[in-house]
């Protein structure tokens, strides 16, 4: 099991070709209390850089980007119904998606944790 | 781009971990650590310090001022009790709003609080008019919330005579300042003009006191925001007229029946036969905020209009938005849709605000 980040300010828990996709802990931070959070359907699948879900908080609206061409697996719906749960566990419980790679190749282009501490230092 | 201005608080700000962003071409705090919803609910149940010296305070000194000035506004001046301040508008030939602005009438002047944003165009606007136009090199706080009597009392005991929208000099810790009973939250308060220098000691003065807690820009929007109050540049502008955006209260009757404004031909003739559209205030049904921008339907898909300002109101509980619809929409308890995000969204036409003022009258 190997974590990555993306720019955007997204984890990915990987294990073989599938992972649980969420948003950082300084993501979280950044956008303050999270009040909405709308989740894409289980089986669609994505580019890399399409829209995958909406996060809002009491001050922006920001968007999630998918990392790499995937499918989601499953949505974690909990999310909808509960948003402050972005704020609280950012990293663990409010994970967002379990997806499918469709190429685990394209995971070299995504940062490891030292490069990911790096740009938000 | 110049490099953004700082206010006398900047330092203080960064001290109490204000997060600074460029706002008009000013640094300040959106907000501190305990987070917009924390502090704008602070504001509701004890009291929020704002630092707003981002604002242009003016003075206005001359021979007839107050006639002159309703030569750019709809409100009536020559009529100001002195003590009393007014919230008014510098109308455009068109009948649209240039900016928002408070006018006080402090005896042997008037002095003016006019946008961040506008301060150069307002105050070259009022240089037009033959008076003396002195932009104030003052800071100014806003103290707002249930508590905020208490809390300015303290310091300057007349903080307690004063009624909502009155003025007047008074004293904190040996320094002059000019304390106005007037706000942006929808609560109680004041704002305080204090001497550059002495703000900083002031603001930690106040600061003293356990019930006010510092609330940064975000908080001020989702405070404003709930209390159904207009910003500049979302809610009202260059287009819209104050008959449309349900400002006509600040436009007094003499005013309204006898014109002499920048504007009055739409003006008048929308207070007669109704504007084209109406502000209104727009709750959404679900838990996805509208934002400005997002469009207003009706039943049948058509445009009826589209949000001006909209996010999550901390005390109301939920989102809320206000916007421009066409005025045979505007009704309140009328079904809408906002599309957000291209997707359909239910929500209703409410009457403003959308949580209950509380000035002290």
């Amino acid at each position: 099991m190997a974590t990555y980040y993306t720019e955007e300010h997204e984890w990915l828990e990987v294990e073989g070709d599938t992972a649980t996709l969420g948003i950082t802990k300084h993501a979280a931070e950044a956008l303050g209390e999270v009040v909405f959070v709308e989740l894409q359907e289980t089986g669609e699948t994505f580019d890399k850089d399409d829209e995958i879900g909406v996060v809002e908080s009491v001050k922006a609206a920001s968007e999630l980007y998918a990392p790499l061409a995937m499918e989601i697996l499953e949505a974690n719906d909990a999310l909808e119904d509960n948003p402050g749960m972005v704020n609280e566990d950012p990293e663990g419980n409010a994970w967002f998606y379990k997806i499918k790679i469709a190429d685990i190749s394209e995971l070299e282009n995504l940062l490891d944790i030292n490069a990911y501490k790096a740009l938000i230092d | 781009m110049s490099e953004p201005q700082k206010t006398p608080l900047y330092d203080l700000h960064v001290e109490l971990g204000g997060k600074m962003v460029d706002f008009a071409g000013w640094m300040m705090p959106v907000n501190y650590p305990a987070g917009v919803a924390t502090e704008h609910k602070h504001c509701r149940e004890k009291a929020a310090l704002f630092d707003v010296s981002h604002m242009g305070q003016v003075e206005l000194r001359g021979e007839n001022v107050a006639g002159k000035l309703e030569s750019l506004c709809p409100s009536s001046f020559r009529t100001l009790p002195e003590g009393k301040a007014r919230y008014t508008f510098f109308t455009n030939p068109g009948g649209g709003i240039m900016d928002d602005l408070i006018v006080a009438n402090a005896g042997d002047h008037f002095f003016v609080v006019v946008n961040a944003s506008m301060r150069d165009q307002d105050i070259n606007h009022m240089k037009r008019l033959d008076i003396e136009v002195k932009e104030l090199s003052r800071a100014l706080i806003a103290v707002q919330g249930p508590a905020a009597e208490a809390i300015v009392a303290t310091h300057a005991p007349i903080a307690a005579e004063l009624k909502f929208m009155q003025t007047a000099l008074a004293e904190i810790n040996g320094v002059e300042v000019r304390l106005s009973r007037i706000g942006y939250t929808g609560e109680d308060g004041y704002e305080i003009s204090i001497p550059e220098d002495k703000v900083v000691e002031i603001t930690r003065l106040l600061l003293e006191h356990p019930d006010l807690a510092p609330a940064g820009l975000g908080a001020r929007d989702s405070l404003r925001l709930e209390a159904g109050l207009c910003l500049y540049g979302n809610d009202i502008d260059n287009s819209t007229s104050p008959v449309e955006a349900n400002l006509t209260w600040a436009m007094q009757k003499k005013r309204r029946e006898e014109g002499g404004f920048p504007g009055e031909e739409r003006i008048l003739r929308e207070l007669s036969e109704g504007p084209a559209r109406k502000l209104v205030g727009i709750k959404p049904e679900g838990r996805a905020p509208a934002r400005r921008g997002v469009e207003v339907a009706d039943g049948a898909g058509n445009i009826i209009g589209s949000i001006t300002s909209g996010g999550f109101g901390p005390s109301f509980g939920g989102p809320i938005s206000m916007g421009y619809v066409n005025a045979d929409m505007a009704i309140a308890d009328h079904a809408v849709t906002l599309l957000i995000r291209g997707r359909p969204h239910p929500a209703t036409i409410v009457k403003l605000p959308f949580v209950a003022q509380n000035y002290k009258r």
